[in-house]
């Protein structure tokens, strides 16, 4: 198997999810074993990484994209383009 | 300088031979010496040793250095000191000596002996500022590191480069810092008035003088909103100038920051802000670098929140974490920077599926982007671990969470985004060919090199993290690898990864460009010359204007001075009363009209007795009139 079969190949790719996914759930369930030692009330709960981590992820993006597409993001030629003032 | 100053310091450097002294010069200097021969080495080979061994004998040096304060010099009843050595200089020299050697490897093909020099030249006084004893010398190193910069902008003249883009922005840079060093000039100053003292130490915060050091300061470590010359100019910069670039400038910033404003609170949200500012800029930025270097600002914000919260971990945590992230943050901008010595292209929007051509490349870039992420057994995840776990300590949850937001989105672009898009992408068999996967290899060797020196180090250190605990001002009462710590960075970072993977169609590159705060001097500055054009040419017009008309109306007057007066009264009178008196009034306007085409005339000049007797009479009628109406 070459590296590049991982990411074009079809079947490689689901295993991948696959794996991925079962990643996902054993940082999750390793929480609950974990010794703690608590700062702030929701270091209590686990698996509240997991929720805060996904949650600052598509905040992100979600609120970048739609500040940018409503003020930030200019043309490529914004500085350049003579403007009469 | 005066003769005086000059005899004054020309002593004191010849104190700096007596024998007291230990054996060791101040790095910066080696640099700064070293710098002045690069030009005139015509030969590759023994440029290139030169090169490499010059950071070299600056690292033995470093390891010479005992803690405590040399080279003093006196000047003008003031005493400079050239290297005040403690555990936190030594840390930031180590860090800026290794940086050295990588980056010099790094751009050890360029034909471009000036970068050299310009490099050499930043580095020894990125170096002469961590080890200032003073205020005096820290202000003329600061002064020489924003000058030899901007260089390394400017001598930018790869192929890939718009030449005009690289030297607007060089100058936007220089302007900016040069407003940077104006005001720390200031508040050195008054900081002098005040105390009487020019020694660097901790200064305390509160008087105009501290908020101006302050203020520069801060605008070195691009806290915003004084971040903005940071994104605009680092990525006009050559690839190989701007790997020197990522990791000084802030830097110093920060290690000024450490020395003089531990604790100082407002420091705490500037960082916090920070770290989430560069994170939200970075998901619409299309240019690799510019992302990369919103990136720094995001990265930088973490120091900056250590040196707010001002703890002993906090301080820690800040030192290696500028540590660490010099080392990946350098090793990103190397990889991006690979990419585009290869393809020539530097968005991601025309990059994508070059991975099968450049997989040493990617590889060494995802070392980085581990790093930079805090991935556990990489550098970035004992460093940064340490600055959020002293915001635990200290009991600010709302900063704890602004930190961690800000690492999901870390991992979110410099781990997921950028290689995704550059090396793979949608539809990347199609894109890899556009690109021309003839030309498109491997980079050069010495770049391979470097980037796998300094992924070594990021795997390393997150490895040994004593190697580098043992090196911080304070003892180290922290231990990275412990259970909780493990989960939640996993599980913050893996979930980061499920969003991206969902989200992947929103997050991709789009042609545009972002306003920040530069727009205020950009289109500031069209505003003013506008201004400068339009009301204020204008204004200074206004009085020339006034003269040019009298001078007119003389010229015309003068030309013949008894009709102008004549057909001045007649034209006023027509207008008045609608016709001369004693004519029909289409008569009288058809005269007006011949008067004023035929003035002056020639027959008025052919009669010059005339006008004289016309003068006279009318002197003698207005004689007349006020002998008459006189009591």
């Amino acid at each position: 198997m070459r590296l590049s079969d991982l990411v074009e190949r079809e079947e490689y790719k689901r295993k991948l999810w696959r794996i991925f996914l079962i990643m996902l759930a054993v940082t999750v369930i390793a929480d609950f074993f974990v010794e703690r030692h608590v700062e702030f009330v929701w270091e209590q709960i686990p698996g509240f990484a997991a929720f805060y981590g996904f949650v600052s992820c598509v905040f992100i993006i979600v609120f970048s994209k739609w500040i940018g597409h409503k003020w930030l993001m200019k043309d490529e030629d914004y500085y350049e383009k003579e403007e009469t003032l | 300088m005066s003769a005086e100053a000059f005899i004054s310091l020309l002593i004191g450097s010849a104190s700096i031979l007596a024998p007291s002294q230990p054996f060791f010069v101040p790095p910066g200097l080696i640099f700064i010496v070293a710098s002045l021969l690069i030009p005139v080495l015509r030969n590759n080979r023994i440029r290139n040793i030169y090169l490499l061994a010059i950071p070299v004998i600056a690292f033995f040096d470093v390891l010479r250095m005992q803690e405590g304060v040399f080279y003093r010099i006196d000047f003008l009843g003031y005493e400079l000191v050239l290297a005040k050595v403690d555990e936190l200089s030594l840390v930031f020299a180590y860090v800026f000596v290794i940086m050295a050697f990588a980056g010099v490897l790094y751009a050890l093909h360029s034909k471009n002996n000036f970068e050299f020099f310009a490099a050499f030249l930043y580095i020894g006084s990125s170096l002469g500022v961590v080890f200032a004893g003073d205020l005096f010398s820290l202000y003329i190193f600061w002064e020489i590191m924003a000058i030899s910069s901007v260089f390394l902008i400017w001598l930018n003249n790869e192929t890939w480069q718009e030449r005009r883009k690289a030297i607007g922005a060089g100058f936007r840079y220089i302007m900016v810092h040069a407003t940077g060093g104006v005001i720390l000039l200031g508040g050195i100053i008054l900081y002098i008035l005040n105390t009487g003292s020019i020694e660097f130490g901790q200064i305390p915060y509160g008087d105009l003088a501290s908020i101006f050091i302050l203020f520069s300061f801060i605008l070195n470590a691009a806290v915003p909103p004084l971040s903005a010359w940071l994104s605009d100019a680092y990525p006009e910069a050559s690839v190989t100038g701007a790997v020197y670039m990522t990791a000084y400038t802030t830097k110093t910033a920060v290690y000024v920051l450490l020395r003089a404003f531990p604790g100082v609170e407002i420091l705490i949200w500037l960082g916090a802000i920070m770290a989430v500012y560069g994170v939200i800029y970075a998901v619409l930025e299309n240019d690799i670098r510019r992302l990369l270097a919103y990136h720094i600002i995001s990265q930088v914000g973490y120091m900056v929140a250590g040196v707010g919260i001002g703890t002993e971990m906090a301080v820690n945590g800040s030192a290696s974490h500028a540590f660490c992230h010099i080392l990946y943050k350098a090793l990103l901008f190397m990889g991006a920077g690979a990419v585009i010595h290869v393809t020539g292209r530097r968005k991601l929007t025309e990059l994508g599926g070059i991975y099968k051509y450049m997989p040493l490349t990617f590889f060494l870039y995802m070392v980085g982007g581990f790093s930079i992420s805090a991935f556990p057994l990489f550098s970035g995840f004992v460093s940064k671990s340490m600055v959020i776990a002293a915001s635990a300590e200290a009991k600010m949850p709302l900063v704890w969470l602004m930190l961690t937001l800000a690492s999901s989105g870390t991992f979110l672009h410099t781990g997921l985004k950028l290689p995704y898009f550059t090396f793979f992408g949608e539809n990347y068999v199609e894109k890899a060919k556009k690109i021309g996967t003839g030309k498109v290899k491997e980079a050069p060797l010495n770049m391979l090199l470097a980037m796998g020196f300094l992924a070594f180090l990021c795997i390393f250190l997150g490895v040994y993290p004593e190697v580098l605990y043992r090196m911080l001002p304070y003892p180290v009462d922290f231990e990275p690898y412990t259970g909780q710590h493990i989960t939640e960075t996993m599980q913050i970072l893996l979930f980061t990864a499920l969003g991206f993977f969902l989200l992947l169609k929103y997050v991709a590159g789009e042609p545009t460009i972002s306003l920040d705060t530069d727009w205020f001097y950009r289109k500031g500055a069209r505003v003013f010359m506008g201004f400068v054009k339009g009301p204020l040419a204008y204004a200074a017009q206004f009085p020339v204007n006034i003269a040019n008309h009298v001078i007119a109306r003389v010229k015309w007057f003068s030309k013949s001075p008894v009709s102008a007066t004549f057909l001045v009264i007649a034209t006023g009178t027509y207008k008045l009363f609608g016709t001369i008196p004693g004519l029909q009034p289409e008569h009288s306007k058809i005269l007006i009209e011949e008067a004023w085409k035929n003035y002056p005339g020639e027959p008025v000049r052919r009669s010059p007795v005339g006008d004289s007797i016309i003068l006279v009479l009318l002197i003698m009628a207005i004689y007349g009139v006020i002998s008459y109406l006189r009591p």
